[in-house]
């Protein structure tokens, strides 16, 4: 993991670039497929992941760390994006006790996705260097 | 074409995910990343919505309107009990992932051609994740939250590892099974659901406070897994993608997490701390010097380098507004005040920081261990508030202490030491520490708020005679 690590401090600009654009290469050569509901097309799910997951270890290994607990307040609200199958598996026309489900899941993932935000951007507010607290 | 919209809708909301987490790269910019996130989220919930087929809008609309109930006052908690709001909202994570697993399975029962064996093991994941972490979470939320019913210490017993192990295994031979037959064995299903609920409670119950930031920095990570594990259930790339940024950033911090302690997340996980120190009786009774509030206020009038050891003692007493009016005056005096910030220090990464942030210490004064023990001979005087084991030399030279090899700021090293706390009792680890038997350390007894409130009253006191 030390390797990786220190492997990310360097390269870390060239590499998010050119992984950032490999990934939007990947997604759009491989939404045709996406349009048929019935058969996903696993290796690209995969590929994205992969992708995202070196992306992600890239841009948090340089999150400042002083803003450590932002940061999991704020990754807390993007993983919230459960939101988003929630509100498919609800909106749905499905039997009650699925939408029910649904209804709780949506329910879970809006908490997490307000509060998360709020509370992220007050902690930030909080941080103040000497200069702006002159002004 | 509606289809097309949605996706590039998905990629946009994902560019901006990226965004917002580049820019917490700086204090400056964080902000901004805030703003990004948000505008991510909204793109991503409009979009969804727009997807044909969706009809249920009272559901929609009522589970929207309660999380917002719910969540706005989750965001105005003091700042001291972050830590439990975070667990908390994991749990939430959790739950959604879980349930939305649960829910489909049940759903594609109906018509298992659906059910292909990729979309089953994703499901499987997705609930055996999603569900311990949900009582994972809530567990790790209660000890933090000190609920009564909770144990605070470590709950340890014989072959408490081969059973947590054992059921963890059992969930997942299950699982093959049912990733085999979906319906022949769909029975074992809640079987599978009730071992992950089971499992996450039992693996938080051995953690101690101490161990409270790795194993929130983990269990945030499985939260972020379950919900690319959704992705996969739903073939949705945008929760691949969210989820994977979220998995590895708990990944990430759960790594300096256990290097700042000098452990392994197995250690973490499967060895409960303080147990070892537990027989070291009998050793020789030293004394502490002591000081008084006022003899300190001399010695801190005469210093140019103080530098201020923060740990979650700090925390517990409500010390940072008495801490910044100490800061205040020292700072008037000329003196150079920086505070020295252990990574572990607190019970969540970055704790320490957030506390002093809302108490209005400029972030240029927080220091990180790496960057301040090199000048730490230099210093005057180090004070340390409610840290201990962070602080405790025995890391270095002890190779029989639970903590030895652990990185600690080197409070011994500077020309004088104050230590603030309560009593001598032991710390939370049960290890005696080494720093306030030595030579130039003396012990200040009291509450940490009261200490400081007196030693800014001498200073106050002299610098207006």
């Amino acid at each position: 993991m030390n390797v990786l690590k220190s492997f990310f401090l360097r390269q870390n600009k060239i590499l998010i670039i050119t992984l950032g654009y490999l990934f939007f290469i990947s997604d759009f050569a491989f939404a045709e497929s996406e349009g048929a509901h019935s058969e996903p097309d696993y290796i690209a799910l995969l590929f994205v992941f992969m992708l995202a997951t070196f992306i992600g270890l890239g841009v948090v290994t340089r999150v400042s760390r002083l803003l450590h607990t932002p940061l999991m307040s704020l990754t807390n609200a993007i993983s919230a994006i459960a939101v988003v199958g929630s509100l498919i598996l609800t909106g749905k026309e499905h039997p009650d006790y699925i939408t029910i489900l649904g209804a709780i899941a949506l329910f879970a993932s809006m908490t997490n996705i307000v509060s998360g935000f709020l509370i992220t951007d007050r902690m930030l507010k909080m941080f103040k260097s000497k200069e702006s607290k002159k002004s | 074409m509606i289809y097309s919209i949605i996706q590039i809708a998905y990629i946009l909301s994902t560019a901006l995910f990226i965004f917002s987490l580049h820019w917490m790269k700086d204090p400056k910019t964080a902000r901004q990343g805030v703003f990004a996130g948000i505008a991510a989220m909204a793109v991503a919930i409009i979009s969804t919505a727009l997807e044909p087929g969706i009809v249920n809008w009272e559901w929609i609309s009522v589970a929207i309107v309660l999380g917002f109930i719910v969540g706005v006052p989750l965001s105005k908690v003091p700042l001291t009990a972050v830590p439990q709001r975070t667990a908390l909202s994991h749990a939430f994570g959790g739950l959604a992932a879980g349930l939305v697993g649960t829910a489909k399975y049940y759903l594609w029962l109906e018509t298992p051609q659906e059910l292909t064996i990729f979309r089953m093991v994703a499901i499987i994941a997705e609930i055996i994740l999603g569900f311990l972490t949900f009582t994972g979470s809530l567990m790790a939320a209660g000890k933090l939250q000190e609920i009564k019913w909770i144990p605070q210490r470590p709950v340890t017993y014989r072959g408490q590892n081969i059973i947590n192990l054992g059921l963890l295994g059992i969930a997942v031979i299950g699982g093959i099974a049912v990733i085999v037959n979906p319906v022949q064995y769909a029975f074992i299903f809640p079987v599978i659901i009730a071992l992950a609920l089971l499992f996450g409670v039992l693996l938080v119950i051995p953690i101690g406070g101490a161990d409270m930031p790795t194993v929130i920095s983990l269990l945030n990570s499985y939260a972020g897994l379950s919900a690319v594990a959704m992705g996969f259930v739903l073939d949705n790339k945008l929760l691949v993608t969210a989820g994977a940024l979220d998995g590895s950033s708990g990944l990430i911090l759960s790594i300096i997490m256990c290097k700042a302690m000098n452990r392994s997340f197995t250690n973490v996980l499967f060895g409960a701390f303080g147990q070892v120190q537990a027989a070291k009786a009998g050793a020789e009774t030293r004394t502490a010097k002591q000081e008084t509030s006022e003899g300190a206020a001399q010695i801190l009038e005469q210093a140019s380098k103080v530098v201020i050891v923060p740990g979650y003692g700090m925390a517990v007493a409500q010390a940072q507004y008495r801490i910044r009016e100490l800061y205040d005056l020292l700072t008037k005096q000329g003196v150079d005040v920086k505070f020295a910030i252990h990574p572990v220090a607190g019970r969540m990464p970055g704790h320490m920081n957030v506390l002093l942030a809302e108490a209005k210490i400029p972030y240029e004064q927080l220091v990180e261990m790496d960057d301040i023990n090199s000048d730490m001979p230099q210093v005057d005087v180090v004070i340390v508030v409610g840290a201990n084991d962070v602080v405790n030399p025995a890391a270095r030279s002890d190779k029989t202490s639970p903590i030895y090899g652990m990185p600690i700021i080197d409070a011994d090293k500077a020309k004088m030491c104050f230590a603030i706390k309560r009593s001598m009792n032991p710390g939370f680890a049960g290890i005696e520490n080494e720093l306030y038997f030595a030579e130039r350390t003396f012990m200040l007894f009291g509450d940490a708020k009261a200490v400081i409130g007196e030693l800014v009253k001498e200073l106050s006191a002299s610098q207006a005679a």
